[in-house]
């Protein structure tokens, strides 16, 4: 690896190119578009946790004045499940298909049973009160102990699990030695069983999307998603219109963190389009956000960890049941993959089970899976140390994984930055320092670590230099967190110019090579590959364009500071010439300037984090305060530490939101009974403290500026770090979330109780 | 229903709109006065990402009828910056990276330009509860509530 020292940009906090127009509200998010002839597009949802569909009667609701179309399952493509599966991605179309538009059966309330189009969104609404459905009412389950009983209501028959139907829609295990032999060496077992409740991603911007469609089936889509091109090739499966007349622009996205890595209104949108010959705009409410979208699971995890005396985990093993909502697909993966991966075990066993039950299909969420099964080991950890009369961090470090070590998934890793992180959360300031005084609140602290795998994947950018000589880069994948800063900071590092005079733009389908989701926190590592290797070939370019003007040969000029020199007096005395001067000659020089470059990218290292969480607990009120809070992570290289710092900021405040307050709560009648912001609490300003940050950078070598995914890991280890810090102050250990005023209190009130479950 | 005739004054300009009388105020911004930076999160006044003020008071605009603006001093996103010049409070949250994918920022800015005005000097106390209407779920909060406070410090310097 070649990296590049001594840079001006990259490491620097500069402002980003499109902070402009989000400051002042020019940014155009999905719902900010409108379109002329424009109407309004209205999903009529099942208000059953569980029916047969025996029937839609739509005729009502197309009298209606100002209606203009309905459409229903039929109208979808149907993707049978008796013919197997058609993957997009992760996604299979034959849930897909069955996700956006209910087909013989509605499985959550929520789904979808009709959408209509009319000229006013009110009009709309009122004809979807129209449309009568014949529901045969079905029993339903939404948890994983109900839905798992030999007598549990069935959402799927075709699904088997032990030869038998059943709502289990898949197991998968990682197995390293032997736990039983491994469990005999122990002087320590420890088991435990955990449960933590569907939460949201709670991005604050709804699903919205304004679709044309021209009567020669050409279609346009604004919308906002992790991925215009999964926006494309979801519709086009969906919508039977092929992909190349598909042009989906990528609106601004406000916030996603998984959740929008999927469709929801697209294929409805377009469908209602393409039958009214008018552009459908559609906007989900919050309350439809939260009944109908995401969340990601909830789960019940058993762990069970033994240790000898000195210290040595010698056998774990970690049974993770995950929630799939109404169709197969939890993130068991993450659960059973990443929650022992920080540690070198000998003997492992980690299992996943993927359970369908009625309730919205979930999502993924930031590190999918991870958190909840690094929640249930990492507090099972604590009480193992704890046991040993060990230091939390000096056990982590004693078991900790580093290169050489064969994770349970699979990879032997290369050089990772685990320790690092460990060591750093305990030389930190926040380790060293008293927790203080509470004034008769007990205090305590806690600590946890957390891995996520990162991805690759497809990434394409052009770079093209304009002609006054300065540069437009286009990628192709949605700018969630700040990653046209990071991008914008390396163009201008290798062409040696201010980074101001580098724009950077978001492609739609049409205009940029195939890129694939922002997610999987691979958005920067991909992307600032391929504008590396972009940018590579202009310099070339540029070198050799000099080369012709000075007739001497490329190999004797180098690219320096923003303009060619000859490599050495020897190569010849000229003066530099600038990227503006060769963009000024270039129309006589061999034409325009510019490059592109596609890849499958690779090398995407996993990624590492240990935080450090005091809390105060007002006992009388059950209200648990994270009152500070240290995120550590093996970064690679922060190529704008601004954007870096804030994903770990954000994803730790989306982990104490998870830890204390935030849950779907449902009624008696299987429906959420808190779908918006103020009974689904997530954190505000006033709830938390300024988070801490300590960026460990351990530059990954097989990516050109030594990037590696940061967006996912401060999620990871933020429960248990709450959790461990509670029993820290409480001597009362949680093995439930949230960890919400009630909750506590229970524990509190059952002093006979070593903890509540 | 005959639509309501509503004369106001937006961002220091008279303004004429048509609206429904049921409309909110954030129907119109977004709908007949072309307005978008107030953005839509939760329709139920949670988010604050619908933020203006209205003689110089604090409000969700989803939540105050369109009707309601008759005669009053409406205040948006929109009104911030004075021309090409930046509030500082814009300028801050970019320098300091307090904003990631920005569908808040609008509401922040204005809740934050309303605090600003009513107390110059806020203790951090004081700008996490003035902003606890105001949700992100992206920063962590984190780096908004240093950029207020430095941009405070700052004003207060001049």
């Amino acid at each position: 690896m070649n990296l590049v020292t001594n840079n001006k940009w990259i490491g620097q906090r500069t402002i980003r190119p499109d902070g402009m127009d989000k400051v002042t509200g020019r940014a155009q998010f999905a719902a900010d578009t409108t379109m002329p002839g424009q109407i309004w597009g209205k999903v009529l949802r099942s208000p059953h946790p569980h029916a047969r569909i025996r029937g839609i009667d739509t005729s009502k609701a197309e009298k209606l004045p100002g209606v203009k179309a309905v459409v229903t399952s039929k109208d979808i493509v149907d993707f049978p499940i008796e013919k197997g599966a058609v993957m997009l991605g992760i996604q299979d179309m034959r849930w897909m298909c069955r996700n956006v538009m209910a087909r013989d059966k509605a499985l959550f309330p929520g789904h979808p049973v009709a959408a209509v189009a009319a000229t006013t969104e009110a009009i709309a609404a009122e004809a979807c009160k129209l449309i009568e459905v014949d529901y045969e009412v079905l029993p339903w389950s939404i948890e994983i102990d109900d839905a798992i009983k030999p007598d549990a209501p069935i959402l799927h028959e075709f699904n088997k699990f032990d030869g038998k139907p059943s709502n289990i829609a898949g197991r998968l295990e990682h197995k390293k030695g032997d736990i039983a032999e491994g469990f005999k060496k122990a002087d320590i077992v420890i088991e435990r069983t955990f449960t933590t409740r569907p939460v949201h991603q709670g991005y604050i911007e709804p699903h919205a999307c304004l679709i044309s469609v021209a009567p020669d089936g050409k279609t346009t889509i604004w919308s906002s998603s992790q991925g215009q091109f999964m926006v494309r090739a979801m519709t086009a499966y969906l919508t039977g219109i092929p992909q190349s007349d598909i042009r989906a622009i990528p609106a601004e996205i406000g916030g996603g963190f998984g959740g929008k890595t999927i469709v929801y209104l697209e294929p409805l949108a377009t469908l209602l389009a393409k039958k009214s010959g008018r552009p459908v705009k559609m906007v989900m409410t919050r309350e439809e956000v939260m009944r109908a979208t995401g969340p990601t699971s909830g789960s019940k995890s058993t762990v069970k960890i033994g240790a000898t005396k000195d210290g040595k985990i010698v056998a774990a093993h970690g049974t993770f049941y995950l929630q799939a909502g109404a169709f197969p697909g939890s993130p068991i993966r993450g659960a059973a993959g990443c929650s022992f991966t920080p540690y070198d075990i000998p003997n492992l066993l980690s299992e996943g089970f993927d359970v369908c039950s009625n309730r919205s299909k979930v999502a993924a969420y930031r590190a999918p899976g991870a958190p909840i099964g690094a929640y249930a080991v990492e507090c099972v950890m604590d009480e193992v140390a704890e046991r040993l009369k060990m230091d939390p961090l000096d056990f982590r470090l004693k078991n900790a994984a580093k290169e050489g070590t064969k994770a349970a998934h699979g990879p032997v890793f290369p050089r990772i930055g685990y320790i690092e992180t460990v060591e750093a959360a305990k030389n930190s300031p926040h380790y060293a320092a008293p927790l203080g005084d509470g004034h008769g609140r007990p205090r305590g602290r806690g600590v946890a670590s957390g891995f996520w795998f990162n991805a690759g994947g497809e990434s394409s950018a052009q770079v093209n230099i304009t002609e006054d000589g300065n540069v437009v880069v286009t990628t192709g994948h949605p700018d969630i967190g700040g990653s046209r800063a990071g991008i914008a900071n390396i163009c201008a590092e290798l062409l040696g110019i201010d980074y101001r005079r580098v724009s950077v733009i978001i492609g739609d389908t049409q205009t940029v090579g195939f890129s694939n989701l922002t997610g999987g926190s691979r958005v920067l590592f991909a992307s600032s590959m391929v504008v590396t290797q972009s940018t590579e070939k202009i310099i070339q370019t540029l070198r050799e364009r000099a080369a012709k003007i000075w007739e001497i040969d490329p190999e004797a000029v180098k690219w320096e500071n923003g303009a060619a020199h000859p490599v050495s007096p020897n190569a010849g005395q000229f003066e530099p010439l600038t990227l503006q001067e060769l963009a000024e000659k270039a129309p006589a020089m061999g034409g325009p300037i510019g490059a592109g470059v596609q890849l499958n990218t690779q090398g995407a290292d996993g990624g590492f984090g240990t935080h450090v969480c005091d809390v105060e607990v007002d006992v009388d009120l059950g209200i648990a305060r994270v009152i500070r809070y240290t995120a550590v992570q093996d970064v690679g290289r922060a190529i704008h530490p601004g954007y870096v710092e804030g994903q770990l900021q954000g994803g730790v405040a989306q982990g104490i939101g998870w830890a204390l307050n935030e849950e779907y709560i449902y009624t008696r009648e299987g429906k959420v009974d808190n779908p918006g912001f103020l009974d689904y609490r997530m954190p505000v300003c006033s709830d938390l403290p300024m988070i801490d940050c300590i960026m460990v950078e351990i530059p990954n070598p097989k990516h050109p500026q030594g990037v590696k995914g940061v967006g996912e890991v401060p999620l990871v280890p933020v429960m248990a770090a709450v959790a461990n810090a509670i029993y820290n102050a409480l001597g009362k250990r949680f093995y439930a979330l949230p960890m919400s005023p009630p909750k506590v209190l229970e524990v509190l009130e059952a002093p006979t109780r070593e903890a509540a479950e | 229903m005959a639509k309501v005739h509503v004369t106001t004054t937006i961002n220091g300009e008279p303004m004429e709109f048509l609206c429904e009388p049921s409309d909110t105020m954030l129907d119109a911004l977004r709908g007949p006065l072309a307005l978008t930076g107030s953005k839509e999160g939760c329709a139920s006044g949670d988010c604050g990402a619908c933020s203006i003020t209205v003689d110089d008071r604090l409000v969700c605009s989803c939540l105050m009828l369109a009707v309601e603006s008759q005669d009053h001093e409406i205040r948006t996103i929109e009104g911030l910056a004075n021309g090409e010049h930046l509030h500082p409070l814009q300028q801050k949250f970019l320098e300091m990276a307090a904003l990631q994918c920005g569908i808040c920022t609008s509401g922040m800015l204005v809740a934050s330009d309303a605090l600003l005005r009513k107390n110059p000097d806020p203790s951090e106390e004081e700008v996490r509860f003035w902003l606890a209407g105001n949700l992100c779920r992206c920063t962590g909060y984190d780096k908004i509530v240093r950029a207020v406070m430095e941009t405070a410090a700052e004003m207060r310097a001049q």
